[in-house]
């Protein structure tokens, strides 16, 4: 017998009464999504910025390879992505559209078109996402109820630049992805 | 070795133990904090362990299911029925694609399949990319808490251990510093690994995908830089519906650390271009736990360790006192299920408080199920000291005259016996403990001589 059937067979010899699956029930959310949007990335230590300090930022000559995949805003300085991520661990600055944002914890949805390649938003050492803020939801029931079951082969909420506090609970920004995560919100 | 002596152990350094103590509750307040946020929270907890209920109740189909879409979309997927049978297709894997080095994001499931020594064996090399789990791998030590590997460690024991394997400074214990040091280091390892392997949250039937959850972004530095991606995960991490996971991510990361969400939650459905994914689906028990009437709701367990950081005991005896990959009381009852002997101690490291399943956010009943498992091992050991002394007060308390001599007895041993006697090592409750002083008369004896 594979270990397929195995494990299966010693499943199906219980026989098992089915438990009902729950509904999904709908909940409220802010009223003031923007609002609360911004305080909740606040809390995750990403800040929001204007189009107009974006276009300082990358003209600032602080960040020497930009890359920019954002349809939202459009002719930034940017390059032809090439094949194997690996080629972009000298990337400084990331700059790509975020299809929805979640107020409650400020997670932003990301799909394959956005990224172009999928090491972008994470191997880059800043990052920032475009939002429209028509885009913003309450919770994350609401978010999946908009995403559907719409096929990409990836997909990713982002909620902040990279953290970590292993080291004695004490909270550092930048552990392997972006050392800083700006929003955008058009 | 037995909980206790090794909680013995971790107690002889009072101060670190104080410190442990006090770190691990900051966390479980941070929990209380986010969780009161959100109005809708037992409503939360309510569905999702109705959610994991429903799961458990048909998972064969789940997990055919499961298979039938991953692989529609690309994903390779293997059957493991232990931890040698996964190990095995891990090492197949590796020997196709001619890897000798791998990178590895944070994976309970590979901790218990004793993964990386067996593949160190065959000459792997074995990076583990979480940096908490970079620090224990550097000292050659387990994790001692599944969310927080290093909790045991102190930043000076960091720096010393940095020093020696980073060269950084000697002395600096900057966890600024430190991190940004192991941030270097770990992207050359990212860099140059073909295969990365990481754990999985959740997998979803609907859609033949699954996600993994991170807050330093290391597994997918790992996956998005390799060529092929392993993902490993226990048959239990299904969830039916795209749609469950907004219950599920709500109440991990504020369970976990008090976050309202993790920082990366990576959806993986295929493979970019040119790359792989392979998804290994693991037993190793978890089907005779599902026997288990009493304790098969163990496995609606989605790994946020918020029983670790509440419960009394974890906190005051650290996650090696246990033993087991996974410690706490949620591993104190899905490790008896692995190998009751071996960890037949392990049940009885709690105060039964209920702490546990009070913050457990898919409402394991964690605590009665502790109870249980000390039902099952005393039956099966026959006898125990507790056991003993309780028939002895049985007689006692039925016998007047026998309670009335024990008293008088018990008062006079007490005043005048050695401590060596009283506080000996049968008797668990005399270890830092001191008793009251010992009052000169029963209350009888004081009633007939005042109140008659």
């Amino acid at each position: 017998m594979s270990s397929k059937e195995s494990i299966l067979s010693s499943i199906r010899e219980l026989n098992q009464v089915e438990k009902p699956l729950p509904d999904l029930p709908h909940f409220e959310s802010a009223q003031d999504l923007v609002g609360t949007f911004q305080q909740s990335l606040q809390n995750n230590k990403g800040s929001v910025i204007s189009a107009l300090d974006l276009t300082d930022l990358v003209n600032s000559g602080a960040f020497p390879k930009v890359f920019s995949g954002s349809k939202l805003i459009p002719d930034l300085k940017t390059f032809e992505l090439p094949e194997r991520g690996t080629d972009l661990n000298d990337l400084d600055l990331a700059i790509i559209d975020g299809q929805l944002g979640v107020s409650e914890n400020a997670a932003i949805w990301l799909e394959d078109e956005n990224l172009g390649l999928r090491a972008v938003p994470f191997i880059t050492q800043h990052l920032v996402i475009v939002l429209e803020k028509s885009k913003i939801v309450g919770n994350m029931h609401e978010a999946y109820s908009l995403i559907g079951l719409h096929h990409s082969g990836f997909g990713v909420f982002i909620a902040g630049p990279s953290k970590t506090a292993d080291i004695e609970q004490s909270l550092v920004i930048g552990a392997h992805g972006a050392k800083s995560l700006r929003v955008v919100l058009v | 070795m037995s909980h206790p002596s090794q909680a013995a152990n971790f107690l002889k350094d009072e101060k670190r133990a104080h410190w442990h103590d006090e770190t691990l509750w900051f966390v479980r307040e941070k929990r209380d904090i986010a969780s009161k946020n959100i109005p809708e929270w037992e409503e939360l907890r309510k569905l999702a362990s109705g959610i994991k209920d429903h799961v458990l109740s048909k998972l064969d189909y789940y997990l055919e299911e499961l298979e039938q879409k991953a692989s529609a979309n690309g994903i390779k997927v293997h059957w493991a029925k232990d931890a040698e049978e996964h190990n095995e297709i891990v090492w197949s894997i590796l020997k196709e694609k001619k890897c000798k080095a791998i990178v590895k994001s944070k994976s309970i499931l590979t901790e218990e399949c004793h993964l990386n020594p067996y593949l160190e064996k065959r000459g792997v090399e074995v990076v583990d990319t979480d940096l908490g789990e970079r620090i224990v791998q550097f000292l050659k030590q387990p994790p001692s808490h599944i969310v927080l590997p290093a909790i045991h460690l102190k930043k000076g024991d960091i720096s010393e251990i940095f020093h020696e394997k980073l060269q950084t400074e000697k002395g600096n214990e900057d966890p600024v510093y430190l991190t940004h040091a192991a941030r270097k280091h770990l992207r050359d390892k990212f860099m140059a690994a073909k295969v990365a392997i990481t754990g999985v949250n959740f997998a979803i039937p609907e859609t033949g995908e699954f996600v993994v959850c991170t807050n330093e972004g290391n597994a997918d530095m790992g996956v998005h830089l390799a060529d092929v991606h392993i993902a490993c995960m226990g048959i239990e991490k299904i969830i039916p519906r795209r749609a469950d996971l907004g219950i599920f991510l709500r109440l991990l990361a504020r369970s976990a650390t008090g976050q309202s969400i993790t920082n990366y939650n990576s959806h993986f459905r295929s493979p970019a271009p040119g790359k792989e994914i392979h998804l290994i689906l693991v037993d190793n028990g978890r089907t005779k736990q599902l026997k288990r009437e009493k304790f098969k709701n163990s496995l609606k367990c989605i790994r946020c360790g918020a029983c670790m950081n509440t419960c009394p005991i974890y906190r005051r005896s650290g996650g090696y006192s246990y033993g087991s990959t996974v410690p706490g009381p949620i591993g104190s009852i899905l490790s008896p299920g692995i190998d009751v002997k071996k960890y037949s101690t392990l049940p009885f490291a709690s105060t039964l408080c209920g702490s546990c399943s009070d913050v457990c956010p898919v409402k394991i009943n964690i605590h009665e199920q502790l109870y249980e498992w000390r039902q099952e091992i005393t039956k099966a050991q026959g006898w125990s000291t507790k056991g003993l002394s309780m028939k002895m007060a049985n007689g006692i308390f039925t016998s007047p005259l026998a309670y009335k001599i024990s008293g008088k007895l018990l008062r006079a041993s007490l005043k005048n016996l050695p401590k060596s006697v009283i506080y000996n090592p049968l008797n668990a409750w005399g270890k830092n403990r001191d008793l009251p002083e010992v009052p000169k008369e029963s209350f009888k004896e004081w009633y007939l001589k005042n109140r008659s």
